[in-house]
């Protein structure tokens, strides 16, 4: 090979940045956050179920959370209806998910952080920890 | 033709996942065992491709480039289109792999009144171009988030950035739709240019499909139909961390993006995708030119049988001496003197 000394400076500079993410996971687990549903409310349910399917709400309860948003700023409905189990539950972040997720930093957060996603409502809606 | 060949490679590759895996349950092949070869194929072509581009001699250097090299010291000498140092060569790459300089140059050829032949400006390719491959870059920085964990300050500072625009509560990552943007332009700008169309092979078209299908499975998961982040992020670590785990629901989207991705980096050494190593070896951007101060020798040169004068003296001395010729060597005082104002 010619300029040997260059060329093998770079395939070596190419491996390392391709291959990061397994230097970095060497001995790591890949272990999703362990979360908590230990709250009062949520213990006092007989069901211990969310407003929809579990699924559901793992990959869109944003969706949900901006329909609600949607819905009662511009269109002054308050009341939610399942589409579960027909039950009704008032839109609201902080009086209903966080009326039974009260344990925002071992639910909301632990998750979020995991997934390196920052929402900025907490910057105007107050979170439980807050009110106390 | 070139063009229907490749969309319908990429629609019978993205058809095959969603077969494979709602229909067969093939989410192990699929999350695990393809992307394992794939990383492994990329990797071990690319080396291979480079080391083979090495072995290559490259005879002299070649300095084809537009400014003024080095000369006398009162002419100026373009120091980065002909440079005559190493760091010169570094700063030519450097801005050519960073802000495609040469493309910068880039002209339209067009006759004008069927006789005038005129260059125009043309910066299109050279924005659409450079709009895409940083956009490619950030994006995959990004990702990283999903690749590790705990997540890096340096991806959430790029995240934040990116993501400075909120729509409906949620940041809209501007990199992500300019990659869509960008890559549409270079698309339809190889349709409807004929000349270019004309060119363009069934490996111009190819990339091109399987880039776009995997921004827009990547935005439908994002924006439209969701997926579940934290089990993909479970199923990235995995990988990453050599212990491989599918978790259950994961979307199909997912798959669709994962595989096509992989089908990406496994066809990258076979393909025109080379250029990204390709770059660092062409020869009009990574050598100095310095012809005239260095010697550089002919790699491939066979060894030249010399007669030195030396030799030829040595052979010769003695009928020189005869006839009065001047001898360098074992000559009288006489004899050198004339030797040396000879020459
Ligand atoms: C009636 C109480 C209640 C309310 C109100 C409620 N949740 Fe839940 N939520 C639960 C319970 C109980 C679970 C656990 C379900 C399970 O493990 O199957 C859960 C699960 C979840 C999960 C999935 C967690 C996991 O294990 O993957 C998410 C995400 C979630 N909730 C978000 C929300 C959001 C956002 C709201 C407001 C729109 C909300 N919840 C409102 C009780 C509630
Ligand atoms: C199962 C893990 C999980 C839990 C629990 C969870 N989230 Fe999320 N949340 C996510 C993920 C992942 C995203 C980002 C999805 C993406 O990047 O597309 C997200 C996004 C959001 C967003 C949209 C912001 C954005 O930038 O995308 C809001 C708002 C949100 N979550 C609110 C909540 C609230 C409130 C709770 C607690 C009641 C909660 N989440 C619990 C995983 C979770
Ligand atoms: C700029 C401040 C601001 C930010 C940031 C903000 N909100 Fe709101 N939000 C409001 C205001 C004001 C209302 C109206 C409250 C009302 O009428 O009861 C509201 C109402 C809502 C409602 C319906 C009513 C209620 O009591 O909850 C939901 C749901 C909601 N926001 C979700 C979110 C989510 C999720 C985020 C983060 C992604 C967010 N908001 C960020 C200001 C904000
Ligand atoms: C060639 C490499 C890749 C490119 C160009 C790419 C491109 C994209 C784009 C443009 C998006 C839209 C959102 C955004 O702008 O970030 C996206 C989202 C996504 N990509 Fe990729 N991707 C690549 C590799 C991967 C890999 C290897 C994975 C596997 C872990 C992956 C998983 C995801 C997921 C889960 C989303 C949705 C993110 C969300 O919902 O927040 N991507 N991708």
């Amino acid at each position: 090979m010619y300029n040997s000394r260059n060329i093998i400076i770079g395939l070596v500079i190419f491996i390392g940045i391709f291959t990061l993410p397994f230097v970095f996971g060497i001995g790591k687990k890949n272990d999703a956050p362990k979360l908590s549903l230990d709250t009062p409310k949520i213990n006092e349910l007989e069901a211990k179920e969310c407003i929809e399917d579990t699924d559901f709400m793992r990959s869109n309860h944003m969706k949900l959370l901006s329909e609600w948003k949607v819905s009662v700023v511009r269109d002054g409905n308050r009341i939610y209806v399942s589409e579960k189990d027909g039950k009704e539950y008032e839109m609201s972040l902080e009086n209903t998910c966080l009326d039974c997720h009260s344990n925002k930093e071992e639910f909301c957060d632990a998750c979020h952080t995991y997934a390196q996603v920052e929402p900025n409502c907490w910057s105007c809606h107050v979170g439980p920890e807050e009110v106390k | 033709m070139g063009l229907k060949f490749s969309l319908l490679m990429v629609t019978a590759l993205i058809l095959g996942v969603f077969l494979g895996v709602e229909a067969l349950g093939l989410s192990y092949l699929f999350g695990v065992i393809i992307p394992y070869i794939a990383l492994a194929t990329f990797i071990i072509g690319f080396v291979y491709r480079v080391v083979k581009w090495g072995k290559a001699p490259v005879p002299f250097r070649i300095p084809t480039t537009c400014g003024q090299q080095k000369s006398l010291s009162w002419i100026k000498q373009n120091k980065i289109e002909n440079p005559s140092t190493t760091s010169g060569v570094v700063a030519r790459m450097a801005l050519e792999v960073l802000f495609f300089r040469s493309l910068f140059k880039n002209t339209k050829a067009q006759l004008v009144d069927g006789q005038r032949l005129v260059y125009q400006w043309e910066k299109w390719l050279w924005l659409g171009g450079l709009i895409f491959h940083w956009s490619f870059l950030i994006v995959v920085i990004r990702h990283f988030r999903f690749f590790l964990e705990p997540v890096p300050a340096f991806v959430r500072l790029i995240e934040k950035l990116d993501g400075f625009f909120l729509v409906d509560l949620q940041n809209v990552y501007l990199t992500g739709v300019l990659l869509l943007v960008a890559i549409t332009y270079l698309f339809i700008r190889r349709v409807f240019i004929p000349q270019v169309r004309y060119v363009s092979l069934a490996a111009d078209y190819f990339p091109l499909f399987v880039i776009m299908g995997i921004a827009l499975t990547g935005i439908l998961m994002r924006y439209f139909t969701r997926v579940d982040v934290v089990a993909v992020k479970e199923l990235a670590l995995g990988l990453f961390t050599f212990n491989p785990t599918v978790p259950e629901g994961i979307s199909i989207l997912f798959y669709i993006h994962l595989f096509l991705v992989c089908v990406l980096i496994s066809y990258f050494p076979f393909s025109k995708l080379m250029h990204m190593g390709g770059i660092f070896l062409s020869p009009t951007r990574n050598m100095a030119n310095n012809n005239r101060a260095v010697r550089h020798i002919n790699p491939w040169n066979y060894p030249v049988k010399v007669h030195t004068y030396e030799e030829y003296e040595d052979e010769f001395r003695d009928k020189m001496r005869a006839v009065g010729l001047p001898l360098e060597k074992d000559g009288t005082e006489g004899e050198k003197e004339a030797a040396t104002t000879k020459e």
